[in-house]
């Protein structure tokens, strides 16, 4: 998985049915420092996230699909966590 | 999955039977901003999105099922049209939290 930032949400009135009643977020990925590391993408929510929330995203497919209970869910980013702390080994 | 504009279409002729009757459109990956990043790609779409639209676009084996037929050599596909995009500006925490 990867630390990333929920930088905001994006609306869709069209959309595939896999998508349906599931929140799309702006992701940015973070460096466990938080600082911003790469460029921003998009991923369905899974935890109850919400802009701001430092969260885990997962970006495999299948276990996805096994996740959603939908064989043929388009999804290949979701987010699966709210991270409450990120703490160095000392 | 990410953000792109519908810049154009894509019509080919001579393909593989898989990619027989789908709509292929050249998009361009753009961020939440707005701004171009990276090359325009072909993705297949079922959503009817036109010219100039904002699209949410998945990729591999995802891509591939989104159409009818989850066997299709596609790798990128649209999965909505997108009509806003909020973005937290100050990236103050959720409210909630």
């Amino acid at each position: 998985m990867i630390y990333a930032r929920v930088v905001g949400n994006v609306v869709s009135t069209i959309k595939h049915a896999g998508l349906q009643a599931k929140a799309v977020f702006v992701v940015q990925p973070l460096t466990p420092e938080g600082q911003d590391d790469g460029d921003s993408f998009l991923a369905v929510d899974h935890a109850q996230s919400g802009p701001g929330d430092h969260v885990l995203i997962l970006r495999e497919g299948n276990g996805i699909r096994q996740i959603l209970k939908d064989p043929k869910s388009p999804i290949r980013c979701l987010i699966v966590a709210v991270v409450d702390v990120v703490a160095p080994a000392a | 999955m990410y953000l792109a504009r519908v810049i154009g279409t894509v019509v080919a002729t001579q393909k593989v039977p898989g990619l027989q009757g789908i709509r292929l459109l050249l998009v361009q990956p753009v961020g939440e901003d707005g701004q171009e990043r990276g090359k325009p790609v072909t993705a297949a779409d079922l959503t009817l999105a036109g010219p100039g639209d904002l699209v949410h676009v998945t990729t591999s084996r995802e891509a591939a099922l989104v159409m009818p037929d989850p066997f299709v050599p596609v790798d990128a596909a649209i999965v909505s049209i997108v009509d806003e995009v909020y973005v937290d500006p100050t990236g103050a925490p959720a409210v909630n939290r």
